[in-house]
């Protein structure tokens, strides 16, 4: 049986890469570095589809592609041919300038891409954007209508409807969110600062400024999240924090667009999968930009490659991101800025996103200095040991001291 | 032997030791007294699905012929030596003349990542050492007591700790410890109280690693001590026996002295591994409670924008670091093959 699974397997996959063998490009090697969520597991198995011929095809998709793609791509000829990435990684390989203008190739073989997709600095193509993403509400319907609550529309109505919970005796932590220490307590500090109407630099300058008052809203209210929050959550990553929410241990949490389709998947227990919900992201201190951030998600194509190399990995992606791949089962994995992309449910909390005016994450070339330093700086807030000023001096410190030694100060 | 013979004997090995440990070490250090040139930014129109906005870029033009020219980068000695993010001089002496008490000069060096890791490490080193030689001295004679039949078995089990790569060992005691883990849930039991966490707390995250640490190496030593276990003279310890020393005794008076070197060679390589602890704060995602110089040199450069002459220094750090903890251990090994000096 198994065998026989695996045969067919293999002769699809034989059939289905003679059936597109090249995608239109005689040779040329094709080699794909990303992230690992399902909507880019999509989109590189579209482009694997091209292996056939004299196109040789590869993928690497893991959630460590950010610490790979910059040192795959420096060597010549690279060994990545693309990258996909997201406004923020985007900026890494800008700064190491190992990614090419795309003008020619969307010029020769870029019909149908639309204009929003193309990412350009000063009118030169740089990527070809396919998907844009954003952290917003998720929510149980089924508990939230049992106590009679709304979906709350801001973070204060969420720590009401979370004290609820809790009281109701229903759940004991009933507040989800990926605070793990790094990378992803950063970027909810980022959301939470942009909600309180903070700016990260001063105007025009690698200068940070983020030890206000905003800052210090934006920390208290992340740890009066925390405290109705599973007591690890310094460790809970997205993959960690979507395990707890398909285990009903969790009602409320702000979460990630392209998350969201394996919350509702036949896998989890139906009685959370069928009352998993979403909306738009929340507001926080009466503001009214949302306390989120707008991310597109695209692909590059390397500098140090042969032309040859760079026009099949065109092609190859081309293939991957044309609009007949677009059906019922891949629609709902993203917010697709595909020609003919007809938005499904799973959709409208990154569209309610966008039309709330939600800020795109800053795509400076030192935001991610400032990203990382925030990552291990407040922790020792998010643990109660010092105060939220005393931690955003450190977080300014930290930033200034490797901002310094990057040259941009 | 004589010198020719000695020089073409040893040539392989030194071929290695210069490509492998010389030729690294130069260039690291070389790296850590280095730092990227100033880079020149514009204002560009960036323009995404979401809209047109002029943001700082990057401008290579500027800068292509002097990072062609001077590709290490600019020359700053000492300066990442002695910035916040490293040693921190001037922070350190602010924090002194700024006191109020010690404890309170201690734990304001906790917002110094250095610090903070050196604080974590060196509990590790300290606690976890000379627990791995303790324990590896117990299984050993719990192991050489056993009967022939059983001991193959004994030594492939005791091993096994050992044997899984250490991130895979701590990601799996890592599901373990966790709430809803088998040991996590067993601990909540047993204290009688749920909200019991072991990765929770910075205190419980220590003891949490330190006993990650002594289960893996435990076995190292083990293995070591076994060995010598086997060329324990039998006429001594049945000397001993006849003497009327207690198995306690015979253990204490004759199987320890015999083995001492090898404990010197156990204590040099764990202090050396111990200093260097990094896959289980990775695993167990302790990073939140405890960092080491490691951790922070792939922090460096695991982020979107890498620090490679911040990573470089540190290394250079740890290698210090190392040094200055083996020099005893050294110290005495050098005395001990050149007793007539």
């Amino acid at each position: 049986m198994f065998l026989r699974k695996i045969a067919t397997v293999v002769a699809l996959t034989t059939l289905a890469s003679s059936a597109w063998a090249g995608c239109g490009a005689s040779d040329g090697r094709v080699s794909i570095v990303g992230n690992e969520f399902p909507a880019i597991q999509t989109v590189g198995a579209g482009a694997m589809e091209c292996a056939g011929g004299g196109v040789t095809v590869e993928k690497n998709l893991t959630a460590d592609h950010q610490k790979i793609n910059v040192p795959g791509m420096q060597g010549n000829p690279a060994e990545f041919t693309t990258a996909i990435v997201a406004n923020s990684s985007i900026v890494a390989l800008m700064n190491n300038d190992v990614i090419r203008p795309l003008d020619d190739l969307v010029a020769k073989h870029g019909q149908g891409l639309q204009k929003s997709q193309l990412i350009t600095v000063d009118g030169n193509i740089m990527g070809v954007a396919f998907m844009a993403n954003a952290q917003h509400l998720v929510f149980r319907a089924d508990i939230l209508d049992q106590l009679g609550m709304a979906p709350p529309t801001t973070y204060e109505e969420m720590l009401v409807a979370a004290a609820n919970i809790r009281a109701s005796g229903l759940m004991e932590n009933p507040v989800g969110g990926a605070y793990k220490a790094g990378w992803n307590l950063a970027e909810e500090f980022v959301n939470m600062y942009i909600g309180q109407g903070g700016e990260f630099f001063k105007p025009g300058s690698a200068e940070i400024a983020v030890n206000n008052q905003h800052g210090v809203d934006a920390l208290h209210m992340m740890r009066a999240l925390s405290n109705f929050m599973n007591p690890d959550f310094l460790t809970h990553d997205s993959n960690a924090t979507s395990a707890e929410w398909k285990a009903g241990n969790v009602a409320i949490m702000n979460m990630w667009g392209s998350r969201v389709g394996p919350l509702k998947s036949d896998e989890v227990d139906p009685a959370v999968a069928n009352n998993t919900d979403i909306a738009g992201p929340m507001t926080v201190g009466g503001g009214s930009t949302p306390a989120s951030t707008l991310w597109w998600d695209g692909w590059t194509v390397s500098k140090n490659i042969s032309d040859a190399d760079a026009e099949a990995t065109f092609m190859a992606m081309m293939h991957a991101i044309r609009p007949e791949m677009l059906n019922d089962e891949t629609s709902p994995l993203a917010v697709w800025l595909i020609d003919g992309y007809q938005p499904t449910d799973a959709a409208k909390g990154v569209f309610a996103a966008a039309a709330m005016g939600t800020t795109p994450y800053p795509m400076l070339p030192y935001a991610g200095l400032m990203h990382s330093a925030a990552g291990k700086e407040l922790v020792d807030f998010m643990q109660g040991k010092e105060t939220a000023s005393q931690a955003l001096a450190d977080l300014e410190a930290a930033y200034t001291t490797a901002a310094k030694e990057k040259g941009y100060l | 032997m004589k010198h020719k013979t000695f020089f073409w004997f040893f040539l392989p090995t030194a071929l290695a030791m210069l490509l492998f440990i010389a030729l690294p070490l130069t260039s690291v250090v070389s790296q850590s007294f280095h730092a990227p040139h100033e880079e020149v930014l514009l204002v560009s129109e960036i323009c995404d699905p979401f809209g047109c906005a002029t943001e700082s870029t990057i401008d290579h033009q500027a800068t292509e012929q002097l990072k062609k020219d001077k590709p290490l980068g600019q020359w700053v000695g000492f300066e990442i030596y002695a910035d916040r993010n490293h040693l921190a001089f001037k922070e350190v002496a602010e924090f002194w003349e700024n006191r109020t008490s010690f404890t309170g000069f201690i734990s304001s060096l906790n917002n110094l990542q250095f610090y903070r890791a050196m604080g974590f490490t060196l509990t590790y080193v300290i606690v976890v050492t000379p627990l791995v030689i303790l324990f590896g001295l117990i299984i050993a004679l719990a192991v050489n007591s056993l009967h022939r039949h059983l001991k193959g078995l004994m030594v492939f089990f005791s091993l096994l700790p050992m044997i899984v790569t250490p991130l895979v060992g701590s990601l799996i005691l890592f599901w373990m410890i966790d709430a809803r883990g088998i040991v996590g849930s067993g601990l909540q039991e047993i204290f009688s109280d749920p909200n019991l966490s072991l990765k929770a707390s910075t205190g419980l995250t220590w003891v949490t690693l330190i006993v990650y640490g002594v289960w893996h190496s435990a076995p190292f030593a083990f293995i070591v001590f076994y060995a010598g276990l086997q060329t324990v003279p039998k006429e001594t310890l049945e000397s001993a026996m006849i003497d009327g020393a207690s198995r306690f005794q015979q253990v204490m008076h004759v199987v320890v002295p015999h083995l001492s070197p090898l404990v010197a060679f156990v204590a040099l390589i764990q202090l050396m591994d111990n200093f260097r602890v990094f896959e289980p704060i990775v695993g167990f995602s302790a990073e939140a409670h405890a960092t080491s110089l490691s951790w922070i040199i792939w922090n460096d450069i695991g982020q979107e924008i890498r620090l490679f002459s911040s990573a470089a220094t540190t290394s250079v750090l740890t290698i210090i670091g190392v040094v200055i903890l083996l020099l005893p251990v050294l110290i005495r090994t050098w005395r001990e093959f050149n007793p007539e000096k």
